[in-house]
Parts: structure tokens; C-alpha cells; sequence
């Protein structure tokens, strides 16, 4: 009887090596090099952005939402035409150095860029090392669909000056290794404040803010610093970890964009990566949230109504929830999040957490948006975000009202 | 996040009758590479039911939703204990169920050759739900005003319509000895009023106690009546609560008035 | 025009239960498995999700996961002599289409069956003499003790909480002391029992009894399978069966197996797909593919090295018999194996009602019960009794939905303000004894090819001819008068004891186990296959499921049915795929 190869997660790095290596001037393609580089390139996550929905892995063309219009990924597979096969070491150094292509037109900050900046000069190139070994694929992504005046990408070159800050990583000396480990990858290659730092009006890091929550493609990303109300800070570095590697803890799951990036990267990089990270995370200083106007009795009284009803057997009429199933909304960061966008659209469409090899089962939340009205939803919220202790602004039904209409013009168009 | 479509089973009368039928079932799908999952925000990308529009009759007649009106009132009266079937909203219900897959027999072996067949082979008219009801409507009625009268069962008092549901349940009637309405079975009599009367009891009983949202069971009535909390998910508090009568208040699909704001 | 695909190593028609323990079990080995399901796929989100899962008019009595009569059914008659009919809607029993099968809408109750069942004949004609001549009950080739560790394994993929009453031996308090020995404790701890069960567990032990909790399906807590996937606590919301669980806490091939299956790059699931034949190669003796045809009526032919029939129960022999594979039985003759020893579950209810105890039906589980064994199998002396085998009773409280359940005492009136005002007194005050009883194989209890009638595809239906026999009405009067004791026990104003009278009839609800029609056995000339559920006559293709069944015991089917497909896969592995071929020599 043949018996079929499975090829699932091994022989990889092997494949590599065989492969089609050497045709960039990428000289040193030696198995420790390409390794590091398939590490980083996982740790950024590029494999998310830089593939398409049901497309070839790196091959672009994958659509990405901006304030300012949809811009769609580059391929970065090694095809000389259509990808990255005839850059130079310089060229892609230049690219994640400082968002310039070869061509001298400035990359949009929808590209990292902005954190890539802080990677070594040798992780680049083991990166650029990784990229040469998969198959080139001939893809031509589309140009960007973008609001005047930001088509132009001289203009990029105005932005950069005010919110880009070029440059090395730098070591906190005072700081552990590990710390520095975990800086070093939530700076740079993790890009990990792309989301979760909220940004100004034209797209820039708002500085003083690192980490402290932004909205993102119709998500909030939630607050990641240390604060323990709106934060992970009630979250210990053993949690954080198996949030990262699993998908899953007992305070949350990763659904949405962060399901994507566990799916992808965190949950592939080794425990000591996963635990520098936590490391850092766990000495980000939040920003103690203004204390919140209080809910109404009337908005409370029915939101109580609808949650006894409609969520208290997986979430529990304490709030809970079911450790590793269905996250507790007692103490929740992500209840209490200074922004209900995630919430209310978890709410509307549902949500399902990761499927990771440690932790298969995706546990779901099933959509309400076909049973529950706006304001429905909006004291539910409301009850939910001040109940069991917690504190956060109330809802108002008509931010639920904007992001079901918006939800609803772009859940078809999308798929 | 493939995109599965599904197929999404209509169960509810209104305008989307006929777009669901066993020939519509979506493609041949093939999964792989995890369990396929969308997010969903309207009906038609997650598997939910949908309320029944409100308005006019979509199966009956005037005159046949007065015989509906006053059959379920004398199989489910109102009375001391409250509301009957037919402040429930039964007949609403079962107009809708008519004009629906249910009525059409849509899920239902429907070919020939027909037999009466014994008692424990089942169901074996030719009739749809709806074809029935028609039938044993227009009969039933033909009979009344033959035999008392000159009054539809409408018409009749209610110890007059007691005795006619006696007779039918009893199955002395036989449907499809109805003359001109007979209908046409090849070597087979067709219904016994008892095989009507045993539908139309078990339709009444599921738009007395089905969900508000099909039409019947108004403001929950049915389930007020007996006790019955309805689509609750967790009862957890209440296992150990031996004995205790525990007075919920029911809760439909679509919620109950708790859920308004109360201001 | 048939379109060839490409060969794979496995393909599995229908995806239920078995399919995806075969699939799961066959793609960690390393094979290619490919299963295809005539149904669509179904998930706990979108399928049943908690947002609208808890509707019994759409789900009962609408029939939205069963299978369409429409599309397939069967016909039926009681007696040879009679002319069969189809079974135009479905009644007595709830087969299921799409992924996950009837395992979806299962109540979860998960039993063993007892050491006795597995050698019925030779068992009870060494206690009891010859048995009647039409009685064909058999041996089923593999004993208790070989089962037990797939029993274990499955009751630990599923999560089954319960007490064991017999660890290797030693009889445990408070567990079914009757039970065959198991390795183990149940992986969860029995659920919290509600009123009525008490109830008739007090009654029990004062009648002499040993009550226990009955094993269920439903998670007592949450739970992390060998799998590594979760299911959550039961929320006692009773909507079990008929229904699926929107709370990951009834198992299901969707809350046990499919996350980790369907990660796999060797598994694929192909839905909207119906197998038509089973195709051989010119000796008869090699599986080669099978056809299917989508939605769209467009045909295919797949190729695999092996193929397993996971279909529901008489599915399984439906397509056996349209395929021409093995020799049709004969009820004239008593030859032949496919169709032969049908059987089924003979049950009947007592309703205890009470004036002053609220006993709150509608907090519960599938399987939250209280049950006693001790008229079970061989566990009593049947001399003088007429008959042999039995059943266990027990009072359930799985449900509390009110167009199914709305008993009313004896004598009243089936409509009008009297049925109504009996209605609304009784159902927060009534508690109910089931019993489940064992159905014997017969000589004239059997399936074959409908004459007449037609399916959608234009293929004869199946043709049951099934009766109950003697042996079941006394097995079930004896089961019932018993349940009727107990129920005074209780103390009520009155019962309603419900025998099970006259013929069987397809009309009312009552179990989805029908087995048999494809029996496993140790002699080619009464099973079709053999202990490790192998065709004697075509060593690559594997029968699934309760169609193996020699004849039915006291039991719900599907503890078994796991433990024999985990039985079959084993072997498999540690024997078949080193050296395919027969794996036992006839």
C-alpha cells in the first residue's frame, strides 16, 4: 500500500537549502543564516500581509485598508519581474530601513518601514537569505486605490520627516537580556505597535502612546501595556506566553487580526522569543484612562436583561466565562478597552478564536447582529463594560448603528 | 476564513418561499486546512431564522381562517386559565406553515404508487399538509351545512363544533368522499377525517407552543401557561433547586420585553 | 460521463461519528483519507449556535438536520405478506444528513454493553436451552474484554461523565454494579441530577435496587479530550437531542474530533456528495472506487486502496445491495447476509405524576438520569419469564420542550379545556420512567430492495419488514411493570404506565437505533464481516457502524459502535496496513 508523504511541518529548512538559492547576491546561504532569516520573516508576520486570500505564500496582492484608501501588498517572492528577485542586498535593506524601493519611491507606512527600521543590518539580509529560498511566483499586484493627495508618494517623503524616526535599535543597558530580546522584537521585526498603538490623523505612531491601543481595519487593537484595567497588566508573563504560542489563555482568545498573527507567527516562535516579549510588555507603563461618565440605570437595567439571557451560559452570569473556552468579561481588559469598536463587532458578526496545534478547538461566538438591535447591543455593552467591577464609558447605540452599516457594506465586498 | 456559502433553510412563509427548494441546495463543497468559519452579520451568511412578516393571509381564505379560528379556539379554548389557540395567534401560524415547505410537503416522500396501507406504515396520502386542509376544509364545512342547517362550521355553537371534531377525530368522515372535491387517488380512499384531525391537534399544539416568532404562541402565552421558560441556554443556578417552582419569565428567540429599555 | 479522479488510500462514505474516528485514526498513520458526505457542512457557530439553537419547532418538528424522505427513505411493512409502503416522513427513528451525522443531534447517552450481549446465543442456550428456531441471534465474533479498551477510548475522546460501578473487578459504590469491568473511571464526574431522578432513585434503593448515574455525553465539566480539544461545561439548557449544542458541551464529531482533523493536509471533506456504488475490480474480491454525484448531478468515480461505509445504519446495507456486494439474504431460505438480522429497541415509558413536587422538566441533559441495570441482559433469571435479554430503566430528564412533552394523566381527553387544564397542572409535576429494551434477531425481520418504489437518483429503496416478536412485547410488559413498582415508589397521586402494544409502527418517535442488515460474526455464512468490521469477501472494504450488529442489546448503540470502530482501526493499523488483506481467515 503507498502511504502518502506528509510533508506537513518538517524537511523545510532542507527544502530550502536544495531549492533555488543563490540568484541574488545574497552570497551567504549557509542553513544557520536561512533559519534566522525564516525565523524573523515569521516573527513579522510578513507571510500575512504579503499573501492574498487563497493566493500563493509572499506573493502580494493582498488588500490592506488604510484611513486613506486600500493599498495592495508587494510580492516578495523572488520572481525578477514581479517580486523581489532583482533587488540588491542594498535594495531591501534600503526598503525595511527606510520605505524606499529600489526605484527611490517612498513605501507606504502600511509597510512597517517604521519598525522595520530598527532591525540589524545581518537580520535583514538572513531575511532577504529566507525570501530567496521559496518558489518565485510571477504575480503583479495591483496599484493602490488612495484618496488624493496621498497617491503620491513623494508626498511620503513629507510624512516620513514627521513620523518616521529612522534607526538602529538601540540596547537599554540598565535592562535585562531579555527585555532587550523582547524590545528588539516588539520594535522591530514584531512591529507589534503597527496596531496596537494608536495613531494620529495621517496615519503616524501617536507618540507618548506606544502600545496603548488603535483602531485598525474596523478592530481595536487592544491596549498592551502593563495597565491593569484597560491593559494586560493583570495578565501574568507565563499568560502572555501561552496567549502568543496557543492562541489562548484563561483571560482571552485571539480572534480577528490577532487570530492571523498567532495563526502565523507567534504561536511558530520558540518559547524564549515568546517570553522576551512578555518581559518587555510586562514594563510598558500605560496611561491611566479619564474615569468615564457612568452608564444610565435604565441602559444597565436592560442590558442586564439581555446578558442573562443571551450570554450568560458561556460567558456566566459572573463573568468568568469558562477558562480556555469562552473568555471571562469580569476584569477584562478587552471589556473595559477605552474603544468598543472589537467589541461591538464581535458582538454584530461574531468572532472565533485561533486554531493552534496546542489548542485546536476554535470556540465561537456566534453573531447577534441578526437578533439584537443597535441599542440592544449598546446596553448590553454598556452593562457588560460596568458590571462585576468593571469601568468603562457606556455604548451608544449609534456607534453600534455606524459600524453595523459599515460592516455590512464591506462584509460582501470582501468576500 | 473560506468562504463557505451555506445553504440557508427558509423556514418561515413570506417572499422567499420560493427560493429554497431541495433543488436549491448549494454546490459540492470540498474542506480542508482547518474548519471553515465566516463572520456573519445578516441572514443568509450565518444559519438564522428569520421573524415571519405580519399582513394578510398567505395560504388561507377569509372563510377558511374562519373555520381555523374557530376549530383551534374549541381544541385549545380560552377560558380561566387564559388565552387559547386561537388568541395565540394558531391560526397566523399555521397559515403561514402552509404557504411554507411544511404545507408543500417539501421534505416529504412524495411519490407513487398510493396505497391506504395499514396504521403502522404511516402517513400515506397523496395530499400535501396544504392540499389537506384545503380538502378537508372545504368538506368539512360542505358537511356542516348539509347536515346542520345550512351553517359553515364557522357558524356553528360551539357544543355544535364539539360534536363535528368528535365525529372527524373519530374518523367517521371520510374526506374523500366529498363529491366534486374528491380527491382524485389512484385505488386509494384517501384521508380519514382522524388522519386530518391528528394534523391539524399536532399544529395546533406546535403553534400554541412554538416560538413567538412563527406566529403563534403570542406574548408567549402558551409557555406562560404551563411553566416553560423557553430558549433559554442555562440553567445552571437551578439543578439543585429541588422542587422549587421557579417562576422564569420566557424568553423567545427574539428576546422579551425586558430587553426594551424600561425608562 | 463519470469523471475519474485521482486514487487516494482512503475514502469514507458518509461523515458522521465512525467517519471521523476512521478519519482521524487513518490520517495520524499517515494515509490520505478523503470522506464524502452527502449532507452540507456543519458547524456549533453557524449551524446550532446558541443565538437560535433552542427552537423545536425547526429542529424536531420541521426536521432541519435530518435526513429528506423526500430525497431518501425506506418503505416498510410488518409481515412478508404485505405490500411495503414508504415511509413518506420520518417518525420512528431521526437519521441526520451532513457532517457530523446523527452524532449531532444524539441525546449523548454512552453505554457498554454487558460481557453477555457479545455471546447472546451460546450464552443463553447454555442457560436457558435451545432458543426458538426463527430467532437468528448470534455471536458477534469479539468478546467484552477485547472491546474494553476502545470502549475506554472512546468514552475518553467523548469525555463521558458518569461513575463506574466494576474497576477490574471491584464493584464501585454508587456506579452500575452490574457493568462489565472497565480499565478506569469515566474521564468527568456523573452531571448534577435534578428532582425527578432523585426521586426515583430514593424509590429505587427502597425497592431494592442499585441506582447509579446514568453515562453521558454531556461535559459535568470542562474537558480537554486526548486530542487536545475542549468542550465546554453543560449548561442543562435541554436541547439535546434533535437539536445540536450550541455550548461545546455535548460530544459530537464536530466538539471532539474535526478541530484537529480538519487542520490536517491529508484529510479532505467533500459535502453535497452522494456515493451511489461501491465498484470492484473483475474478481469480485477488490473494492477499486466509488461513484458519487454532486448537487448538480455531475458523476465521479474515486479510486481508493481502501474504502469504509460509515453511513448511517441501514444506509450502510442500502448500498451494499445496490453495489451487489455480498450474497442478498433470503428469509425463505435463510441464506445469504446482507439485509439479514435487522433489529431495533423496543421501549416504553411510565408517567408518575405528582400533585406537590414540581419536578422543572426543562432543566436538562440528553443524558442526565438516573438508571438502574438489574433487568438488563442476562443480569436476572429469565426461567419461567418467556423470553430472554432486557433492558435498562431509567428516569430520564432530558427535556423539557413543550410541543413533545405535555403528558396528561390516564382518561383525559385529548382536546378541549379539560386536556388544556390538564396540560398546564402536569407539566411542571411530572417525572417519567423509560424503559429501553433489547430487540432479538428473526428469521423475517430483514432488509432488502423495494420492488416498486424509487429514490431520487432513481435507485430502488431499501425494504424493511420488521415486527416485534413475542420475546419483545414480554421482555418490555416485564421491563414496564417493573418501572410501574418503582413509580409508586415515588409516592404519587398517580401513573400512567405506557406499554408498548401491537405491531411496530414507523408513525411514533421512538430511537434512532436500528441495527443490523450487515452482521459481523466469525462464520462468513451468517456475518458479512468479520470481529475487525472486514468484508470477508472483499478484504479492502469496511462496514462501520450498528449495520454489524448480530441483533440488538438493552442499550443506546452508539458506546459500542465507537469501540468497535476504534477496535477496526486498530487493527488496521497494527495489521492490515503492514499486510493488506483478509485479517481473518474464514
Amino acid at each position: 500500500m503507498k502511504i502518502a508523504a506528509t510533508s506537513i511541518s518538517l524537511g523545510f529548512g532542507l527544502a530550502c537549502l536544495l531549492g533555488l538559492a543563490a540568484e541574488s547576491a545574497a552570497a551567504d546561504t549557509s542553513f544557520a543564516r536561512i533559519e534566522r532569516g525564516r525565523h524573523l520573516v515569521t516573527a513579522g508576520d510578513c507571510i500575512a500581509c504579503h499573501t492574498a486570500q487563497g493566493g500563493k505564500p509572499f506573493a502580494g496582492g493582498r488588500p490592506i485598508e488604510t484611513p486613506f484608501g486600500t493599498i495592495y501588498s508587494a510580492n516578495i517572492t523572488p520572481d525578477r519581474k514581479t517580486g523581489i528577485g532583482a533587488w540588491s542586498d542594498d535594495d531591501f535593506y534600503k526598503a525595511l530601513h527606510r520605505g524606499i524601493a529600489p526605484s527611490g519611491a517612498h513605501l507606504y507606512p502600511a509597510f512597517p518601514y517604521p519598525y522595520f527600521t530598527r532591525l540589524r543590518r545581518d537580520d535583514v539580509l538572513a531575511m532577504r537569505a529566507y525570501l530567496n529560498t521559496i518558489d518565485p511566483v510571477k504575480s503583479q499586484p495591483r496599484p493602490p486605490d488612495l484618496a488624493w493627495p496621498l497617491g503620491y508618494r513623494f508626498l511620503m517623503s513629507g510624512w516620513n520627516q514627521l513620523y518616521f524616526d529612522e534607526g538602529d535599535f538601540h540596547r537599554a543597558p540598565d535592562k535585562s537580556d531579555e527585555w532587550n530580546r523582547g524590545a528588539y522584537l516588539v520594535q522591530g521585526p514584531a512591529h507589534c505597535g503597527a496596531c496596537h498603538t494608536p495613531k494620529n490623523f495621517a496615519g503616524g505612531d501617536k507618540t507618548g502612546h506606544a502600545l496603548q491601543g488603535g483602531v485598525i481595519q474596523g478592530w481595536f487593537a487592544p491596549d498592551i501595556t502593563n495597565d491593569r484595567r484597560t491593559g494586560i497588566g493583570s495578565w501574568s508573563g507565563d499568560e502572555i506566553v501561552e496567549y502568543l504560542k496557543t492562541g489562548r489563555n484563561d483571560r482571552s482568545g485571539a480572534t480577528g487580526m490577532m487570530a492571523e498573527v498567532v495563526a502565523d507567527s507567534t504561536s511558530k516562535l520558540p518559547d524564549q522569543d515568546l517570553r522576551a516579549i512578555a518581559a518587555y510588555l510586562k514594563d510598558q507603563k500605560g496611561e491611566e484612562p479619564a474615569q468615564p461618565e457612568s452608564p444610565s440605570q435604565v441602559a444597565m437595567k436592560a442590558g442586564a436583561a439581555v446578558y442573562s439571557d443571551s450570554c450568560s451560559a458561556c460567558h456566566q452570569m459572573n463573568g468568568k466565562g469558562v477558562p480556555g473556552m469562552f473568555s471571562p468579561l469580569a476584569g477584562s481588559a478587552s471589556a473595559q478597552s477605552t474603544d468598543p469598536t472589537t467589541l461591538i463587532r464581535l458582538v454584530l458578526e461574531g468572532g472565533r478564536t485561533v486554531s493552534t496545534d496546542a489548542r485546536p478547538t476554535p470556540s465561537s461566538m456566534p453573531a447577534y447582529g441578526w437578533k439584537l438591535t443597535d441599542e440592544e447591543i449598546a446596553n448590553v455593552l454598556t452593562f457588560v463594560r460596568n458590571h462585576w467591577g468593571n469601568v468603562a464609558a457606556p455604548v451608544e447605540a449609534s456607534k453600534v448603528g455606524a459600524i453595523r452599516e459599515k460592516l455590512q457594506e464591506t462584509s460582501h465586498a470582501s468576500r | 476564513m473560506s468562504g463557505s456559502l451555506r445553504r440557508r433553510d427558509v423556514l418561515l412563509a413570506g417572499a422567499a418561499f420560493a427560493s429554497v427548494s431541495l433543488s436549491g441546495r448549494s454546490d459540492a463543497r470540498v474542506y480542508g486546512g482547518g474548519a471553515p468559519w465566516t463572520p456573519g452579520i445578516a441572514p443568509g451568511l450565518a444559519d438564522v431564522p428569520q421573524t415571519i412578516p405580519g399582513g394578510d393571509f398567505k395560504f388561507f381564505t377569509t372563510a377558511e381562517a374562519a373555520f381555523i379560528d374557530a376549530a383551534v379556539a374549541r381544541l385549545i379554548p380560552a377560558d380561566h386559565l387564559g388565552a387559547g389557540a386561537k388568541e395565540a395567534g394558531v391560526t397566523v401560524f399555521l397559515d403561514r406553515q402552509l404557504a411554507g415547505p411544511y404545507g408543500r410537503a417539501e421534505r416529504w416522500y412524495m411519490q407513487g404508487p398510493w396505497h391506504d396501507g395499514t396504521k403502522s406504515q404511516g402517513y400515506q396520502s397523496r395530499l400535501s399538509p396544504a392540499e389537506l386542509y384545503r380538502a378537508a376544509i372545504r368538506f368539512i364545512d360542505q358537511h356542516c351545512r348539509q347536515q346542520l342547517g345550512g351553517k359553515g362550521f364557522a357558524e356553528l355553537s360551539t357544543d355544535q363544533q364539539d360534536s363535528v371534531l368528535k365525529e372527524i377525530e373519530k374518523g367517521k368522515l371520510k374526506i374523500a368522499d366529498i363529491g366534486p372535491h374528491a380527491v382524485e387517488i389512484e385505488g386509494a380512499k384517501g384521508p380519514d377525517g382522524d388522519t386530518f384531525f391528528a394534523v391539524l391537534m399536532q399544529n395546533t399544539i406546535e403553534g400554541f407552543f412554538s416560538d413567538p416568532i412563527y406566529g403563534g404562541n403570542r406574548d408567549m402565552v402558551g409557555w406562560k401557561l404551563i411553566g416553560f421558560p423557553g430558549a433559554r441556554y442555562d440553567y445552571r443556578p437551578y439543578v439543585e433547586r429541588h422542587g422549587e417552582k421557579l417562576d422564569l419569565p420566557p424568553v423567545g428567540v427574539r428576546g422579551r420585553p425586558e430587553w426594551k429599555d424600561q425608562s | 460521463m463519470v469523471k475519474k479522479l485521482p486514487s487516494v488510500d482512503v475514502v469514507l462514505v458518509g461523515f458522521g461519528w465512525t467517519a471521523a474516528m476512521v478519519a482521524e485514526e487513518l490520517t495520524a498513520e499517515g494515509l490520505n483519507v478523503v470522506a464524502l458526505e452527502r449532507g452540507a457542512w456543519r458547524d456549533t457557530p453557524t449551524d446550532f449556535a446558541v443565538t437560535f439553537a433552542q427552537d423545536e419547532l425547526r429542529y424536531m418538528w420541521r426536521r432541519s438536520l435530518f435526513q429528506e424522505p423526500a430525497r431518501q427513505t425506506l418503505t416498510f411493512r410488518n409481515s412478508m405478506d404485505q405490500t411495503a409502503l414508504p415511509m413518506r416522513h420520518l417518525g420512528s427513528f431521526l437519521p441526520a444528513t451532513g457532517v457530523g451525522g446523527a452524532g449531532i443531534h444524539w441525546n449523548g447517552q454512552t453505554w457498554r454493553f454487558l460481557p453477555t450481549d457479545f455471546v447472546a446465543r451460546s450464552h443463553n442456550e447454555a442457560r436457558y436451552g435451545t432458543l426458538p428456531e426463527h430467532m437468528t441471534i448470534q455471536d458477534w465474533g469479539v468478546t467484552y474484554d477485547e472491546l474494553e479498551p476502545f470502549y475506554d477510548k472512546f468514552e475518553y475522546l467523548c469525555g463521558i461523565s458518569g461513575r463506574a460501578g466494576n474497576i477490574k473487578g471491584t464493584i464501585q459504590d454508587g456506579g452500575n454494579p452490574f457493568e462489565g469491568a472497565r480499565a478506569r473511571d469515566y474521564p468527568n464526574p456523573p452531571l448534577r441530577m435534578v428532582y425527578g431522578p432523585t426521586l426515583f432513585a430514593a424509590a429505587a434503593r427502597e425497592t431494592g435496587h442499585k441506582p447509579f448515574p446514568c453515562p453521558a455525553a454531556n461535559m459535568s465539566r470542562t474537558y480537554t479530550n486526548p486530542l487536545g480539544v475542549t468542550l465546554a461545561p453543560c449548561t442543562y439548557c435541554g436541547f439535546c437531542e434533535k437539536f445540536g449544542c450550541g455550548n461545546y458541551s455535548k460530544s459530537s464529531p464536530q466538539t471532539t474530533i474535526l478541530p484537529v482533523l480538519m487542520r490536517r493536509d491529508n484529510f479532505e471533506l467533500r459535502t453535497q456528495c452522494e456515493v451511489l456504488r461501491v465498484n470492484r475490480d473483475s474478481s469480485g474480491k477488490r473494492a477499486t472506487s466509488v461513484t458519487y454525484i454532486d448537487t448538480e448531478g455531475r458523476e465521479f468515480e474515486q479510486p481508493a486502496e481502501m474504502i469504509f461505509l460509515c453511513a448511517f445504519a441501514q444506509h450502510n446495507v442500502h448500498l451494499l445491495l445496490l453495489s451487489g456486494i455480498g450474497k442478498p439474504y433470503d428469509p425463505k431460505s435463510g441464506e445469504g447476509v446482507i439485509g439479514r438480522n435487522y433489529a431495533y429497541q423496543v421501549v416504553s415509558s411510565v408517567d408518575v405524576f405528582f400533585d406537590d413536587k414540581i419536578i422543572n422538566p426543562f432543566v436538562g441533559a440528553g443524558a442526565l438520569g438516573v438508571g438502574i441495570d438489574e433487568y438488563n441482559g442476562d443480569n436476572f433469571d429469565h426461567g419461567g419469564l418467556g423470553f430472554i435479554g432486557g433492558g435498562y430503566l431509567a428516569c430520564w430528564n432530558t427535556h423539557g420542550r413543550p410541543i413533545e412533552l405535555h403528558p396528561v394523566p390516564k382518561g383525559t381527553p385529548k382536546w378541549g379545556g379539560k386536556w388544556k387544564e390538564a396540560v398546564a397542572k402536569s407539566y411542571l409535576r411530572t417525572a417519567t420512567i423509560s424503559t429501553h429494551g433489547a430487540v432479538m434477531s428473526y428469521r423475517t425481520n430483514y432488509l432488502d430492495l423495494d420492488p416498486t418504489y424509487r429514490d431520487v437518483h432513481g435507485r430502488p429503496l431499501l425494504r424493511l419488514t420488521f415486527d416485534f416478536g413475542e420475546n419483545e412485547h414480554r421482555l418490555s410488559d416485564y421491563l414496564t411493570d417493573r418501572a410501574a413498582e418503582i413509580a409508586k415508589a415515588m409516592k404519587p397521586r398517580e401513573i400512567h404506565a405506557k406499554k408498548r402494544e401491537g405491531h411496530y409502527s414507523v408513525v411514533p418517535y421512538q430511537t434512532t437505533h436500528n441495527t443490523g442488515g450487515a452482521a459481523m460474526g466469525s462464520d462468513p455464512r451468517t456475518s458479512f464481516v468479520n470481529r475487525y468490521l472486514q468484508s470477508w469477501d472483499v478484504s479492502n472494504l469496511f462496514v462501520m457502524g450498528s449495520t454489524v450488529f448480530p441483533q440488538n442489546a438493552g442499550y443506546n448503540p452508539t458506546g459500542t459502535i465507537g469501540a468497535l470502530t476504534y477496535a477496526a482501526t486498530d487493527a488496521i493499523k497494527s495489521k492490515y496496513l503492514k499486510n493488506p488483506g483478509p485479517m481473518v481467515q474464514a
